[in-house]
């Protein structure tokens, strides 16, 4: 489990976070919503360490992260597989130097047993024979693949995803999103999950943090944010014309 | 200007800590002298070849006075070169191939988030990236450096037995009189500054930028213009101090 406790940050006079403490729970996907702008970025690379927090901390199954030296972070870092915006994949690395690359830094495993997890980790994301495309030779979807595994081969205890599904087709966003779920629940990881997708959040919400004006503004989950009064959460869910109108047919069956 | 010298004193820190992996570490420092060293034996393979032969041209063509004898225009190129031509004027033309590659490689990074994720892995991405590019640089760039010498020296011989202006025993004798063994140290030891500057500024540019395609483009622009600054001034300095 991870804890945030009173997470306060800002850039210069520029308040980004307010105060924020939230748990996300082992076994679960949890998701961090809110609108563009609010902090959720910011929240998550306070939780991984890429941005100090101002005050508060973060918790990694009680070990306290943000008191840490450099070499206590690397070892609890080692424990974090991380699914970037962009993927991140290293563009000069082949798909299978990039998923071998964790394994090579720090394991001493021999040059079959690398290839095995390798291999493993592909087919595990439906892309086994990629082994030697560059990533510029994939699509996107699978540039998201490709980072899953990568993220998966050390055997993380917690898996962050930073927005999965930006710039996919909604199918293959369904495929991401089933991913995220399937590896969460089998290899029971502490899941985050940044969206803007409700697709996601209806799928694979277990646990719901919405963040506004960089605060803790709501918690839920996947069936009572559809039901809430909170009006920011209704603005945010239902921020097109379609989906209100689904909650207008909602709200008169309910009658 | 201070807060950015600071920034890099404080980087050269951290790039300088233990390897994670010393295996993986000789394996990318065998990447960087291939990129950076050998990948620029051709651009000075030919620069210096020409440079050379213009060099023992202008000298013979500005050798009026009947007192300086014949085999000067080998002394004057020999020293020419030596001294300045391929550890300075080459530094600054490597400033521009190699930092511009360096700022712009390691910028890319930055902004496609790679960089993060080299940190959430606990992969210390200062080590990792720029160090095995400074020794890379720092062991490479004195033999480029003497490739260099060497080259203009053939450049300027192959000019004068082409224009007739002077005869291989005469420019070779040249090259010979005086000759002193500090002299390259000299160049050696400028050489390997310019290196550790040249790539140290530009992963500087390239590690801090921060934005698009467009921030990284000017980063790799700052680090050519700031890398050249630094190797005039350096070159500078290190006359001054072994020279005179």
């Amino acid at each position: 489990m991870i804890e945030v406790k009173n997470i306060n940050k800002a850039f210069a006079e520029h308040h980004v976070l307010n105060d924020i403490t939230s748990n996300f729970e082992k076994g679960k996907v949890n998701l961090i919503i809110g609108q563009s702008g609010q902090g959720k970025s910011v929240l998550t690379k306070c939780i991984v360490g890429l941005h100090e927090p101002d005050t508060g901390h973060v918790l990694y199954d009680d070990r306290n992260f943000t008191t840490m030296d450099r070499k206590e972070k690397v070892s609890v870092r080692k424990e974090i597989g991380m699914l970037f915006q962009g993927s991140a994949l290293f563009d000069s690395m082949t798909v299978q130097e990039n998923v071998m690359f964790p394994l090579t830094m720090f394991t001493k495993m021999t040059r079959k047993e690398k290839l095995d997890r390798v291999n493993f980790c592909l087919d595990r994301v439906n892309l086994e024979g990629t082994n030697m495309l560059f990533p510029a030779e994939c699509s996107g979807g699978m540039q998201k693949r490709i980072a899953i595994a990568r993220a998966i081969s050390m055997n993380p205890k917690y898996l962050f995803c930073d927005e999965p599904n930006s710039g996919l087709d909604p199918k293959t966003a369904i495929v991401i999103d089933n991913l995220i779920k399937e590896i969460t629940y089998e290899y029971d990881i502490t899941t985050v999950v940044i969206t803007h997708d409700m697709n996601s959040v209806i799928e694979i919400g277990d646990n719901i943090l919405f963040i506004h004006n960089g605060s803790n503004w709501w918690e839920g989950d996947r069936k009572s944010i559809i039901t809430t009064d909170n009006q920011e959460i209704l603005d945010f869910v239902y921020a097109s014309d379609f989906m209100k109108e689904i909650r207008t047919s909602m709200q008169a069956s309910r009658k | 200007m201070l807060r950015n010298i600071g920034k890099y004193v404080q980087m050269l820190w951290i790039v300088f800590s233990r390897p994670e992996k010393w295996s993986v570490f000789r394996v990318r420092l065998f990447e960087e002298i291939q990129r950076i060293g050998i990948n620029s034996i051709p651009i000075i393979g030919v620069m210096s070849l020409f440079m050379g032969g213009v060099i023992a041209l202008q000298t013979a063509a500005n050798m009026d006075s009947p007192l300086l004898p014949d085999y000067t225009i080998g002394y004057i190129t020999r020293s020419s070169t030596i001294l300045e031509f391929s550890p300075t004027i080459m530094s600054l033309i490597l400033a521009g191939k190699v930092g511009s590659n360096v700022a712009s490689e390691i910028g890319t990074m930055k902004t496609t988030e790679q960089i993060d994720a080299l940190e959430i892995m606990g992969v210390n991405s200062l080590t990792y990236l720029v160090m095995p590019k400074i020794l890379g640089a720092v062991f490479f760039f004195p033999v480029l450096i003497v490739f260099s010498m060497g080259l203009s020296l053939v450049g300027g011989w192959l000019s004068l037995i082409m224009s007739g202006l002077a005869s291989t025993e005469i420019y070779t004798l040249g090259i010979r009189t005086d000759f002193e063994m500090g002299d390259i140290y000299y160049a050696l030891t400028k050489g390997v500054t310019f290196a550790f500057l040249i790539v140290s500024i530009s992963a500087f540019y390239g590690y801090y930028s921060k934005g698009g395609a467009v921030d990284v483009g000017k980063s790799a622009t700052k680090a050519v213009v700031t890398s050249s600054i630094a190797i005039l001034i350096a070159n500078f300095l290190l006359t001054q101090m072994i020279l005179l």
